[in-house]
């Protein structure tokens, strides 16, 4: 799985509450959350990942809350994969079971600016910065894991599963 | 093995554990709220499967937006009361028979010793205070436990919290982990597990453990565990729905780090603005104007933290211009605080008294902020925008400091302005 795009930044201990805010909790429509996404930080994300981006985070991004809409606000937003120096836990577990792709690079931050074409490798676990000419190392997806990320997110790999058991 | 391993190991169904391994559970028990249920009922009825794993051991609890405050949130309810309609789920806490949800996982005998929960909030850590291993988790993953009654986890490290020595007057387990907060960072437990043991543990109710377990998600934790003892079983005792059985860390367990604190010394402590590891001593910013006082949520607001607020709060009234919320966590907690009188003090110094809710600490429906409002608050979280607009400022504190500068209009370090 190769997955490239441009790249747009964000720093340190980006929460969920800002990722998407409570107010919009109340919605179950991936697009409505998407016209939110990042708004608590950036009012103008919604607009620049339109088209597909590549988000580029410090430590601990998706901190707080359980809420899945954050990845789900990211995904429809026209992110298609997200790298950080590292995740907050159940932030990640969200994104790999909605299927979108999030890859650990302790470092990566400081290798990336704005706008940086990148093509991340998840089966090598690489990360190919063209504008900097540079090849960024990150933590390799366990199996099961890419499993998931190609079923396109837990519930496609279930039903594969249990209608694989039945058949 | 420690606690943690060792619920792990229990539940699935292995001798051993170790940290970084990939373990198979089985659930104890499943939570939803109305604000994470609908998107795991959504997901679980694509998985195709007729029948969750097991009808008594899903829990739905409407807490988040109660009572409905506008028409998408009355239809997040009904999702929530079809789905357990449906499926026959014995335990569903409807507007008016429940409360926050964590709450309600502790005081009706949800959550017991031994247990590996998962919940789709991240504050199911909170559970750790009777000494079992649980863990907030989303809504998909969610559905998948519906439907399989099992999920995969790493087996965390352990970070230890070894607390010796009493608390001061005025001084609370909130002040404890707010300071243990400000020692291991935001992400400084990240993945890992935070077990809390020493001589203080013995003197810290149920309500003040489960603050304690509460906020271990504010250090990235994957949970946090205090190993049962008398008062633990004490309490589960009358409340237990189901058998359990209880697991403690061997004494030569092994721990990835220790920080030793001395609760003797311990002076009261506030998360300032934006984030809650920007912890300080409350008499740092002593002075700072405050337009809301805070008292509630799932950190603060049991019948321990209303008691001691309200015994500062009796007789006197909050300061004009403050405009305090107190919000009890239960119905249960909320009977109980009528009973004692503990709500007509409340009501009597000018504070509202609302239902139990998320509402105000979740920025939810109501108790919003203005923006360049300040709030001091009993809750768990200060991010940008977490109670209203992203210009306000959430400083997070102890029930006691909540309540002394509702009184002052002021924050105050309650030791000293309680003790003039």
């Amino acid at each position: 799985m190769k997955i490239s795009g441009k790249a747009v930044i964000f720093g340190d201990d980006v929460n969920t509450d800002v990722i998407i805010p409570s107010k919009y909790l109340t919605s179950l429509d991936p697009e409505e959350l998407a016209k939110h996404a990042m708004e608590g930080i950036d009012p103008n994300f919604a607009e620049k990942a339109k088209g597909g981006i590549i988000l580029v985070a410090g430590k601990n991004f998706g901190c707080g809350s359980s809420r899945e809409q954050a990845p789900i606000a990211l995904k429809y937003a026209g992110v298609k994969c997200v790298l950080a120096d590292f995740f907050a836990r159940i932030f990640y577990r969200n994104a790999i079971n909605i299927g979108l792709p999030v890859l650990e690079s302790p470092g990566v931050s400081k290798e990336v600016d704005e706008g940086d074409m990148l093509t991340v490798d998840l089966e090598e676990g690489k990360i190919v910065n063209a504008t900097k000419n540079k090849v960024i190392d990150a933590l390799r997806l366990p199996d099961f894991i890419l499993e998931i990320l190609k079923d396109e997110g837990l519930i496609n790999h279930l039903k594969k599963k249990i209608g694989g058991k039945r058949s | 093995m420690n606690i943690a391993e060792k619920i792990l190991a229990r539940a699935s169904g292995r001798e051993e554990v170790k940290p970084g391994e990939i373990v198979q559970p089985k659930v104890d028990m499943a939570m939803v709220n109305e604000i994470t249920g609908p998107l795991a009922i959504q997901a679980f009825k694509k998985i195709g499967v007729p029948k969750v794993w097991d009808n008594s051991r899903i829990v739905l609890i409407q807490d988040h937006q109660v009572p409905a405050d506008t028409v998408k949130s009355a239809e997040l309810h009904r999702i929530m009361r079809q789905f357990a309609e449906e499926q026959e789920i014995k335990f569903l806490y409807d507007v008016g028979l429940g409360g926050v949800c964590h709450q309600i996982m502790v005081e009706k005998g949800h959550a017991l010793p031994g247990d590996l929960i998962v919940g789709a909030d991240s504050h199911t850590c909170t559970y750790g205070a009777l000494g079992a291993f649980a863990t907030g988790i989303g809504s998909t993953e969610m559905a998948a436990v519906f439907a399989t009654g099992e999920i995969w986890l790493r087996v965390p490290s352990t970070i230890r919290i070894n607390a010796t020595g009493s608390f001061k007057k005025h001084v609370t387990p909130k002040d404890l982990i707010l300071y243990v907060i400000g020692k291991i960072g935001a992400a400084g437990a990240t993945y890992k597990a935070v077990e809390f043991m020493g001589s203080t543990l013995s003197q810290i109710s149920i309500s003040g453990r489960m603050t304690l377990c509460n906020m271990t998600v504010e250090m990235g934790a994957k949970t946090g565990l205090i190993n049962p003892d008398e008062e633990t079983f004490n309490y589960v005792k009358s409340r237990a729905r189901r058998p359990f059985r209880a697991l403690k860390s061997d004494p030569d367990a092994k721990y990835e780090k220790t920080l030793e604190v001395d609760v003797d010394r311990l002076e009261p402590q506030i998360a300032c603005p934006h984030s809650v590891d920007n912890v300080k001593p409350v008499k740092s910013v002593e002075g700072t104007e405050i337009n809301q006082a805070f008292l509630g949520s799932c950190t603060n607001g049991r019948l321990e933290d209303l008691k001691a607020a309200a015994e500062i709060l009796k007789g006197k009234k909050i300061s004009r211009g403050v405009r305090m919320i107190v919000t009890p966590a239960s119905q249960e907690v909320y009977l109980q605080a009528l009973k004692n009188g503990f709500l007509e003090i409340f009501v009597k110094a000018g504070a509202l008294v609302t239902n139990p809710t998320c509402g105000a600490c979740f920025g939810g429906h109501m108790g919003l902020l203005a923006p360049g409002e300040v709030c001091v608050s009993s809750s768990n979280r200060n991010f940008v925008g977490r109670m209203g607009s992203p210009e306000a400022e959430i400083y997070l504190a102890s029930p006691v400091t909540v309540a002394a500068s509702a009184l002052a209009g002021k924050i105050v370090d309650p030791v000293a302005y309680l003790e003039e």
